[in-house]
């Protein structure tokens, strides 16, 4: 990794949709840097452009402008193409709503961002790299079970052994445990922290809840379409009087 | 995206919603068993109408000398005297598009048993092959002559029912004797009844015998009247003068050549070169095999005749067009018809794949979302819908194909029609099942992969 230049670094990015001829700016100049092996909160109620920034990070969305530039690639211009390979080789992705696929078995899950990946996997590899990813997530048992047949807790950890199963150096979370109760939520943001330290991967968490955020090492708190605090302590000093 | 893998997400996926998968396929299925069946029952039938058809002489071409012409008077066709049993044999030998030929030698006079006496409308002087070039292979009674028959020009014969009728008002006449112009011929059999062709001439108004028998021991030429009395008088006569039509127009003219008398007829005898036959018939192989039968005809007799390049044929060939044409029409009507059902019910078909495709697109939004989310590109996305239809499509096709070939079996079982396998049709309906699920498919799987992966993710 280069020492000088961070991860992911966001240069007055900007973002406005049209609406009914109407020039709606969400993101009114962002600039974040996130080093490697950082977790970090992204905080903001709704509305505030959150999911924006979030999509624009996840590279799920282009910006209007501004410069952004992941492991020292400019990548703001990139064509949906070129952006859906940079997703599958360095990103994961965490929702909500765990998004698994009905019916089908938790190892075909994890397995599934493996067939759009541009290396040839084999499908032993493949079953091998994914029963590995579910042991980490503590479902070497349940490997044959569908979604239904899992709690939500177990549904996320399937849905993070899928994000994590092309081995990417960033993760992103958006709201991981908005549908579970306050107990998996602590498991599965102890599972961020644990795969934060132990495999250096960095982690990007969006949320609103200000608990969860306590988690991160530093906190990015976003209003109206800006940062408003990007240092660590403060904000966690914020999030632990709230 | 490796090809098996794509396979392997579509077959996931539609195993995630069987009943629909399987009724959404049913469309396909029916469409092309459909189609399946109709083409082997189709084609059987049509098989079976063609045959009844050529039954008719559909096939067959006839071959008739050329116009023979006397002081500007012409005579129609099949006056002049070229057709020789070489030619019939030589027509066999080098024309492929030929089944079979028989020469014919035709004569016209009055056939005696008994007390009774009857003009039969045809007398043929012919070979056993007569019988296969008009598709006559039943007989009612007896046997057909034998070639050695026609080698020995034995006096035998085979008679049509309606001169069994006649002369023999019911009884069985295999193995009786009749006499054709007074020279006694054994009846070896009874030919099976024909009816009428399609002019309403009486068929089985024939007596069929050996043509050397005919050509040598009954007719002295092709032109003999139909009485035994009136030829008995003309007999003496030049065939040449007999027939000057202007004749009997104008009684009183003296014929073209003054009368040979008695002793210049035994000097100087009409010597026929060589034995010529009346016509030929000729069967073609198929029905699409007429013009080339012709052709082939054309070209060996012109040979054979030694005609040069801008001289006419002495000859002229027959088929029966009109037939033919009704042959063809009733077979491409057929063909055309099963098409156009064919046509509509995989457009039935393909309209419910379009339909469950759009629903099922719909209803997977997230997933599509998500699978862009993990790195699908938009055609990652097109082709594995594309795939899932194309293969709900062909599985319909096989389904379609078995139920369909079993369908005709049965009815070919238990109805007793006829049927033809059709491997054609089979590799049509892969064909177009395939088709049917790339064009229908594709509109869905397009708007498949035109999702927004944000708004997808984000559809409730």
């Amino acid at each position: 990794m280069d020492d000088f230049m961070a991860l992911i670094e966001l240069k007055h990015i900007v973002k406005t949709y049209r609406i009914a001829d109407m020039d709606v700016p969400v993101l009114k100049g962002v600039s974040i840097q996130i080093d490697t092996g950082e977790l970090v909160a992204l905080m903001g109620s709704s509305g505030s452009g959150k999911s924006t920034l979030m999509n624009i990070l996840g590279c799920l969305d282009r910006p209007t402008s501004g410069e952004y530039w992941f492991n020292q690639q400019e990548i703001a211009q990139l064509s949906a193409d070129e952006r859906a390979i940079l997703r599958n080789r360095s990103m994961g992705f965490v929702f909500q709503s765990f998004n698994l696929l009905p019916r089908a078995s938790a190892l075909e899950n994890v397995t599934m961002p493996l067939s759009y990946s541009a290396t040839y996997i084999s499908d032993r590899e493949a079953r091998q790299r994914a029963s590995e990813m579910l042991s980490r997530v503590g479902l070497k048992d349940r490997m044959d079970h569908e979604p239904s047949q899992l709690s939500g807790g177990q549904q996320q950890r399937v849905a993070i052994a899928r994000a994590l199963i092309n081995r990417p150096p960033v993760l992103f979370a958006d709201e991981p445990t908005g549908n579970l109760d306050s107990h998996t939520s602590n498991e599965v943001l102890q599972m961020f922290e644990q795969l934060n330290q132990e495999d250096g991967i960095t982690i990007i968490l969006v949320t609103h809840d200000a608990a969860v955020a306590r988690h991160a090492q530093r906190v990015i708190r976003i209003a109206d379409g800006l940062i408003v605090d990007g240092d660590a302590d403060s904000t966690l000093e914020a999030a632990g009087k709230k | 995206m490796k090809i098996h893998r794509i396979l392997r997400t579509a077959l996931q996926a539609l195993q995630r919603n069987p009943m629909r998968a399987m009724l959404t396929t049913l469309g396909i299925v029916i469409g092309v068993g459909a189609v399946i069946a109709m083409m082997e029952i189709g084609n059987g039938s049509s098989a079976a109408v063609q045959k009844s058809i050529a039954s008719m002489g559909a096939n067959t071409i006839l071959v008739l000398p050329g116009t023979a012409a006397s002081g500007g008077v012409s005579f129609g066709f099949g006056t002049s005297i070229t057709l020789t049993p070489q030619d019939y044999e030589a027509i066999l030998r080098e024309c492929p598009a030929v089944s079979s030929a028989a020469p014919v030698v035709r004569a016209r006079t009055q056939v005696v048993y008994g007390n009774h006496n009857w003009v039969p409308n045809t007398i043929f002087g012919t070979t056993p092959s007569f019988l296969e070039v008009r598709n006559w292979t039943d007989m009612a009674d007896g046997e057909f002559f034998t070639e050695r028959d026609v080698l020995n020009a034995n006096k035998v014969c085979v008679l049509g029912q309606t001169i069994v009728r006649e002369l023999f008002q019911g009884e069985s006449p295999v193995g009786k004797e009749i006499r054709i112009k007074n020279i006694s011929f054994r009846v070896v059999g009874v030919l099976a009844s024909k009816g009428a062709n399609m002019m309403g001439m009486d068929q089985d108004d024939i007596v069929l015998a050996p043509w050397t028998t005919i050509k040598y021991r009954v007719a002295g030429s092709m032109l003999t009247s139909t009485n035994q009395s009136s030829s008995s008088t003309t007999s003496s006569s030049d065939t040449s003068t007999s027939v000057n039509t202007l004749n009997t127009l104008y009684p009183g003219q003296t014929s073209l050549y003054p009368a040979q008398s008695t002793t210049q007829a035994a000097d100087n005898p009409i010597s026929v070169r060589f034995t010529y036959i009346d016509q030929i018939l000729v069967n073609a192989a198929s029905s699409s095999e007429i013009p080339a039968a012709i052709r082939q005809i054309t070209a060996t007799l012109r040979e054979r005749h030694h005609i040069r390049e801008n001289e006419d044929d002495d000859f002229n060939i027959r088929d029966m067009t009109e037939m033919t044409k009704m042959l063809t029409s009733t077979t491409s009507l057929m063909t055309n018809l099963l098409l156009c059902v064919a046509l509509i019910s995989l457009l039935v078909g393909g309209v419910g794949i379009m339909n469950i495709m759009l629903v099922s697109v719909t209803e997977r939004t997230r997933e599509i979302g998500l699978r862009m989310a993990v790195g699908a590109r938009a055609r990652d996305i097109l082709r594995q819908f594309l795939v899932e239809s194309v293969v709900l499509c062909l599985v319909g096709g096989g389904v379609g194909i078995l139920l369909g070939h079993g369908g005709s079996y049965l009815v070919q079982m238990f109805l007793h029609w006829p049927i033809q396998n059709s491997p054609g049709a089979i590799a049509a309906a892969v064909i177009v099942s395939a088709g049917v699920g790339i064009i229908f498919g594709y509109y869905p799987a397009w708007r498949a992969s035109r999702l927004d992966p944000i708004e997808a993710l984000r559809y409730e």
